[in-house]
């Protein structure tokens, strides 16, 4: 076994460390998430340069040609510096949709637009209602033109064009590309709790092309696995970063003329919120693993899911606690890190739906086999 | 024993209750059922007419406005308060300095302050925490310095709660730097018109403005503002602060919220029934519950027990308790909005504290901003952990 990160998976965490350490400090951050795009194109740049964009995408189609390890290393670094630049939800989730079923020269010419940080797109899929696992698509696709309302679509605020989940007349969910400007389109911007950006798109018989043909369900649940994947490691890095914090406010902070790291009461817990941290580590290592093996299992998933929300809460809210006053602040960072930890969460399911999940199949596997 | 209350104390409840829908208006209710009060006119009206009915400060001295209510009653009243959303009343007026004033002011002072402080006329903030003096609050700095008839004071308070609406601080100010430091701490009431005080906004994590920094720099206050004798500060916030535990555990607060996350959690509807069918969330639920009657009953058995109008220890167990379960029910009701607790405002209104114009509910668009500011429960009015050391050294005698 191997747990460790090869050479190149260091250099290339150090490399994006270093573009979003000089790039952000809760001020600069504070600054650049108040803007109404939320994140900073400058760092886009950057990023497109170092190929951080184009990374899960195959060679031919203009990509890097990596894989989920990879991109969880890259996560983490996202996570541990809150990155607001939308990675997931402009590049990689609509990237592996349309590379899991546009035909070749639309796949390359999209997907070589996405890595050079030229187009963004969104995944446009959940409707009112809906919460991870199920989405009902309601929206309709009668003779490539769409019906219907799409929820909470991740920065879809800055999107060119968007992937849409949609039905046809045959019950099949089929996805489409839909230009942001195309007829009877409206998208309505909004910002979440954790500066972040999303948007709702409603569709009036608004064209799209389909990409590929047949039922693309599996594939968008494959494409949920990786973004889990992909979300549970961006919690490892805020949660991780999230106890720095907390450990280095304990030694810095004095109250009755001792820092505070001197209480037992306070020590003892940064003891249990570091044991909480590394579970989570453990459980995104293994889940990335199983996804470089091929296996887009939705319970492992769930398994490292629950640890991951679990401990992001546990790590986020002891981390506000233990500092206090600032750490109610938005001055200050810590509490910033628990709301993009709670974004996560109730992101493609929280602790509660993958328990739930895991619960009602639990007859259906033996954790050892004994005798 | 005897469990239930007596036919009496029900129908002093009922006329609570029949007090509290019928007078206090409906919108003022339903805004602070949504978390919403307007600041300060909601706190303002529904003060003025409990205080007519003399009902909005029943637990001073009854020469000063108070009741001579059981401790019973005054559970039933609180306890109603909460069931019928009525806002809490502005603690730093009815909860803090007015009863300081009562039991340690002079008879100037009670003529002067206590009227407008019960009827919320003049609205009072609290100066105690400073950047380097929180948990360890008698290692406060600010100094008031004597000068003929006034102090002089110098220095830096923080998180004064809603000091923007305030008329008046109440401060606690170091008269004697040369003792130990409890014994060189003085109570001082300072007018914020005085010239030489500067309040700053402080932002929350929720985007919400309710604490403040105060900057003094000499600022002249008259001697006649000082409560109770030179250097005895101490005493008079240690009084102050077990009268700010004993409300604190707002269980009536809590039921309303966990009432309201059922509801919610039937209404939502999942591909096998609702998120309430769900048994991660059903057992969180009845959790929760069971936690909250094992809450409510302790206090009973602690209002029962503190007859003699003296302060239990065992109240540091309720504010300990009631702050985890306050926080309890708002993460529950931020995990049933799930999803639809991400938008919160639209692009343009960053600093709006608005809602977003999208298909998710107002209620989950504020769960996760509520969650997030009632993370503070467990660390203001005494953290858990210095409630912890409370039980620690006056219960156990470790
Ligand atoms: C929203 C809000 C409103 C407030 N309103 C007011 C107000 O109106 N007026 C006012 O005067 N103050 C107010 N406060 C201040 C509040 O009382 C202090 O925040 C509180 O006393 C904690 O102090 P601190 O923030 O400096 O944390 P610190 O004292 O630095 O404590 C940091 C952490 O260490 C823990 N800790 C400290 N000492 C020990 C110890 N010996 N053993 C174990 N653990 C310890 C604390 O419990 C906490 O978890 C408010 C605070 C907040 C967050």
């Amino acid at each position: 076994m191997e747990f460790d990160l090869s050479e190149e998976q260091v250099m290339l965490r150090d490399t994006v460390r270093s573009v979003l350490t000089s790039a952000y400090d809760v001020e600069r951050l504070r600054a650049v998430t108040d803007t109404d795009l939320g994140w900073s194109r400058e760092v886009w740049n950057s990023l497109a340069e170092i190929g951080i964009l184009g990374l899960v995408f195959s060679e031919d189609d203009g990509g890097m040609g990596a894989g989920h390890e990879e991109l969880s290393v890259v996560m983490e670094e996202f996570g541990a510096s809150l990155a607001p630049e939308p990675l997931l939800g402009s590049v990689v989730v609509p990237g592996l949709l349309v590379a899991a079923t546009a035909d070749d020269a639309t796949r390359a010419d999209i997907i070589g637009g996405l890595s050079s940080g030229e187009r963004l797109l969104a995944f446009a899929h959940t409707e009112a209602g809906d919460r991870w696992p199920h989405a009902a698509v309601a929206t309709t696709a009668t003779d490539g033109a769409l019906t219907g309302t799409k929820t909470l679509v991740d920065h879809g605020d800055c999107a060119d064009a968007f992937i849409v989940s949609a039905r046809d007349a045959d019950g099949a969910v089929g996805l489409y590309l839909v230009a942001a400007d195309a007829e009877g389109l409206v998208r309505t911007a909004y910002r979440t709790h954790d500066r972040r950006r999303g948007a709702q798109v409603s569709l009036a018989n608004t064209p799209g092309i389909r990409l590929g043909s047949g039922d693309a369900s599996q594939i968008i649940a494959d494409v949920e696995v990786s973004t889990q994947s992909a979300l549970c490691a961006e919690a490892v890095g805020a949660t991780t970063r999230t106890l720095e914090m907390t450990t280095g406010y304990l030694k810095s902070r004095k109250q009755f003329g001792v820092p505070l790291a001197t209480f037992q009461a306070l020590a003892h817990r940064a003891a249990d919120m570091f044991a909480s941290a590394e579970l989570a580590r453990s459980m995104s290592t293994y889940f990335t693993a199983s996804l470089a093996d091929g296996d887009y299992d939705p319970i492992i998933a769930s398994r490292a899911k629950l640890q991951v929300c679990r401990s992001a809460r546990h790590v986020g809210q002891e981390g506000v606690q233990m500092h206090g006053g600032i750490g109610m602040t938005a001055e200050y960072p810590v509490a910033h890190y628990v709301s993009r930890l709670t974004a996560i969460a109730h992101t493609l399911g929280d602790a509660d739906a993958h328990l739930a999940r895991l619960s009602g199949s639990i007859k259906d596997w033996d954790m050892v086999t004994v005798g | 024993m005897q469990l239930r209350f007596t036919p009496e104390e029900e129908a002093f409840r009922t006329e609570l209750r029949e007090f509290f829908t019928t007078e206090i208006p409906e919108d003022i209710r339903r805004r602070n059922a949504e978390g919403k009060l307007k600041y300060p006119e909601d706190l303002v009206t529904t003060t003025q007419i409990l205080n007519r009915r003399g009902i909005a400060v029943p637990a001073w001295p009854v020469e000063a406005g108070g009741q001579d209510w059981t401790p019973v009653q005054h559970h039933i009243w609180r306890e109603e308060m909460a069931l019928n959303f009525v806002p809490d009343l502005l603690p730093f007026n009815a909860g803090m300095v007015g009863p300081v004033i009562a039991h340690f002011g002079n008879d100037e002072q009670k003529e002067k302050f206590l009227p407008v402080t019960a009827n919320l006329d003049l609205w009072w903030c609290q100066g105690f925490s400073e950047p380097e003096a929180g948990s360890d609050l008698a290692s406060l700095k600010t100094r008031a310095v004597r000068d003929g008839d006034h102090y002089v004071v110098n220095g830096q308070k923080t998180w004064t709660t809603l000091g923007q609406f305030a008329d008046w601080i109440f401060m606690l100010v170091r008269t004697d730097p040369d003792v130990k430091k409890q014994a060189g701490i003085s109570f001082l009431l300072i007018d914020l018109n005085t010239p030489g005080i500067e309040m700053r906004p402080i932002q929350l994590i929720d985007g919400s403005h309710e604490v403040n920094e105060v900057f003094f720099s000499d600022v002249r206050v008259p001697v006649e503002n000082l409560v109770g004798e030179e250097n005895q500060g101490w005493t008079i916030a240690k009084f102050l602060l077990g009268n700010e535990r004993s409300g604190i555990a707002r269980v009536g607060f809590t039921k309303t919220k966990l009432a309201r996350a059922k509801k919610l959690a039937a209404e939502i509807t999942t591909p096998t029934g609702t998120l309430l069918d769900d048994p991660a969330i059903a057992s969180r639920l009845a959790d929760l519950e069971n936690q909250l009657l094992a809450l409510e009953i302790t206090q009973l058995r602690v209002v029962a027990g503190s007859a003699n109008g003296k302060q239990n220890p065992a109240s540091s167990l309720l504010k300990l308790r009631g702050s985890q379960l306050q926080q309890d029910a708002m993460e529950l009701l931020a995990d049933i909005a799930g999803p639809d607790s991400l938008p919160v405002a639209g692009v343009d209104a960053a600093l709006a504290n608005g809602t977003a114009d999208v298909d998710s509910p107002v209620w989950a668009q504020l769960a996760v901003p509520d969650y997030l500011n009632y993370r503070k429960v467990t660390i203001y009015g005494g953290s858990s952990e210095v409630q912890r050391q409370i039980i620690d050294k006056a219960v156990l005698g470790l």
